[in-house]
C-alpha cells in the first residue's frame, strides 16, 4: 500500500456495524499473516489479504472500495479457513463487493463485475445459468469480443455449450428472489 | 438408496458429461436419483460474491424443494453443494429471517466423492470392477468448494482430504502424494482475467507432473474445465487431462471408454484411451 496514512474521521460507523451483523469480527485479528501467505492471488492484490481486514477494523471503506483486491478475490475461503481468529474475511470481500456495487463506485477491475452482472442476468431471465446468453452479454459489455473465441468454438464443438435456454417453470419465483425479496428491511 | 439430486447449471452445459456419469454410476450401483422438480441456479459465486440476499434465496428455494422429497441430497458440483450447505445452515438457524415458517428437514447435503467414499458404496463399487486402471499414477484434484469453508461444507479434512484417493485405488489407479490438491483453480475469475486462472492452473498442473501424475481427477466441473481450458496457453504444460471421478468410475466398471466422454474432453484423454485398448489389462469379473 503506498498511503497508509489513515485517520480515525474517516472511519465507516455504519460499515462498521453492517460487519458486525454479518458476524464479521475484523476486530480479532492479530496480524499473523496466514490469511495472506495462503491466498492464491495475493501476487494481483493491491491491498494483501491482511492489510485488507486491518483497514476494514479501521473502518476504512473507501480505500476497500476503490482496491483492485475486492474484485479480484476469487472467494476460495482459503483465508477465512485459515485464520485462527476464524474471521470470515471471504465474508468481508462479499461484503465489500456488494457494497461497492450499491454505491456506483467505479470499480478497479470493470470486468469482473461485468461478468457477475451477465452472470446473474442470466439466472434473472431463465432461472438457470445459460452460458451462451451469459457469455455474449458479457462479450458485448465488456468489448472483449475476441478473448477465448477458439475456446468457445471448441467447447460448442464439443456440444458444451447450449445453443437455447433451459427456463425453468417457477420463473416469477426467481424474478421475486431479484427484485429484491428481503431488502425491504435494508440489509 | 434413494436420493434427491440436484445437477445444477454446469451439468446442464459445460460438463454435460459429468451429469451422465453420475447418473451412468448411480444406475449402475441401484441408486435411484430424484432430480429436484423445477430446481433454479444456486446463483454460483457471483450472487453470493456481489449480493448477499440474492445469494442466499436462490439456493433456500432450492432447499425447501428437495425438503418436499425428503431424501438427502447428492450434489456433484462443488460451488452448488457450497451454497447449498450455506443455505441450510442460514435456514436451521434462523428460518424466519428468510421469511420460512418452518425448516426441519432432516435430510442432509452430499457432496459427491464424499458419497462415493462411504465404505459400503466402495465396496459396491470394487466388486464392479471390469477392467481396473493399470496402476495410472494419478493427482487427485479438489480445489475450494467442496472443502471450505469447513464451518460451511462440515468437511471433516479440509486440509488432507482423501475421499478422490478411496475411490481412485478401489478402481486400480494410483493416486500420487502432491502439493496442490486443494489449491484454487481461479474460479470465475477465468473469464474477465484469463491471466490469473493460466498462472494458477500453471502452477497445479506443475506440480501434478512433478509428482509424477500423468492425468488429473476431480469432482469440481469448474475445475475441471479451468484446468483443462487454460493448460495450452501455458508454457511446458498442456497434455494434462483432467477426469471426473465418475467417468473413471464409469469406464472401469464397464470396461470401455466411451468416445463420446472421450470427445468431451479439451485435452486429448489418450493415457485412459490406452489403458482400455490395451487387451492385457482385463481383470476378472464379479463373482
Ligand atoms: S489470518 Fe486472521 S488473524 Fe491472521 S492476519 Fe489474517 S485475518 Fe488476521
Ligand atoms: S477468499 Fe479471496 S482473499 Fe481469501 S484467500 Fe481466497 S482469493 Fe484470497
Amino acid at each position: 500500500m503506498d498511503n497508509t496514512c489513515i485517520s480515525p474521521d474517516e472511519r465507516s460507523e455504519k460499515f462498521l456495524r453492517k460487519l458486525k451483523d454479518r458476524n464479521i469480527d475484523v476486530q480479532a485479528c492479530y496480524q499473523c499473516g496466514r490469511c495472506s501467505s495462503g491466498c492464491p492471488v495475493g501476487d494481483f492484490f493491491d491491498i494483501n489479504v491482511m492489510e485488507a481486514v486491518r483497514l476494514a477494523a479501521y473502518g476504512q471503506e473507501e480505500k476497500l472500495l476503490n482496491s483492485h483486491t475486492i474484485w479480484l478475490c476469487a472467494a476460495c475461503e482459503t483465508c477465512a479457513t485459515r485464520c485462527p481468529n476464524e474471521i470470515e474475511i471471504a465474508g468481508l470481500m462479499d461484503v465489500l463487493r456488494e457494497l461497492a456495487l450499491r454505491r456506483g463506485i467505479a470499480p478497479a477491475e470493470p470486468r469482473i463485475p461485468l461478468f457477475h452482472q451477465a452472470m446473474l442476468g442470466s439466472i434473472r431471465s431463465w432461472g438457470r445459468a445459460w452460458e451462451i446468453g451469459m457469455i455474449g452479454n458479457y462479450k458485448i459489455r465488456s468489448g472483449d469480443l475476441m478473448g477465448d473465441m477458439r475456446l468457445g468454438l471448441s467447447m460448442f464443438m464439443k456440444g458444451k455449450l447450449k445453443l437455447l435456454p433451459h427456463s425453468i417453470k417457477a420463473k416469477s419465483e426467481v424474478k421475486e428472489i431479484f427484485a429484491g425479496k428481503g431488502k425491504e428491511y435494508d440489509r | 438408496m434413494k436420493l434427491s439430486y440436484y445437477p445444477g447449471c454446469s451439468l446442464e452445459g459445460t460438463a454435460l458429461d459429468y451429469d451422465r456419469s453420475v447418473r451412468d454410476v448411480c444406475r449402475a450401483l441401484d441408486i435411484d436419483l430424484l432430480e429436484i422438480p423445477d430446481w433454479n441456479c444456486c446463483g454460483a459465486s457471483s450472487a453470493h460474491m456481489t449480493d448477499h440476499e440474492i445469494g442466499m434465496r436462490l439456493p433456500i428455494r432450492n432447499l425447501l424443494l428437495a425438503a418436499e422429497i425428503g431424501c438427502d441430497i447428492l450434489v456433484p458440483c462443488a460451488a452448488c453443494y457450497q451454497r447449498l450447505k450455506a443455505a441450510d445452515k442460514a435456514l436451521r438457524t434462523d428460518p424466519g429471517f428468510w421469511d420460512v415458517a418452518r425448516f426441519s428437514g432432516d435430510f442432509q447435503i452430499v457432496h459427491i466423492s464424499s458419497f462415493l467414499a462411504r465404505p459400503e458404496i466402495l465396496a459396491a463399487i470394487e466388486a464392479r470392477v471390469i477392467r481396473n486402471l493399470a496402476d495410472l499414477p494419478i493427482a487427485c484434484y479438489y480445489g475450494c468448494l467442496s472443502l471450505r469453508n469447513p464451518r460451511v461444507t462440515d468437511a471433516p479434512r479440509w486440509e488432507m482430504p482423501t475421499t478422490l484417493e478411496s475411490i481412485v485405488a478401489a478402481i486400480g489407479a494410483r493416486p500420487v502424494a502432491w502439493s496442490h490438491r486443494t489449491e484454487c483453480c481461479s474460479g470465475s475469475l477465468t473469464m474477465a482475467r484469463p491471466d490469473i486462472s493460466e498462472k494458477l492452473v500453471g502452477d497445479i498442473v506443475r506440480a501434478a507432473k512433478r509428482a509424477g501424475a500423468t492425468a488429473m481427477v476431480t469432482d469440481c466441473p469448474m475445475c475441471q474445465a479451468n484446468v483443462e481450458s487454460r493448460q495450452p496457453a501455458v508454457e511446458g504444460v498442456g497434455d494434462m487431462p483432467v477426469f471426473f471421478v465418475t467417468e473413471l468410475i464409469e469406464a472401469a466398471m464397464s470396461g470401455t471408454y466411451p468416445s463420446k466422454q472421450q470427445r468431451a474432453h479439451l485435452v486429448p484423454p489418450g493415457v485412459l484411451t490406452g489403458i482400455f485398448s490395451a487387451s492385457t489389462m482385463k481383470k476378472e469379473g464379479p463373482a
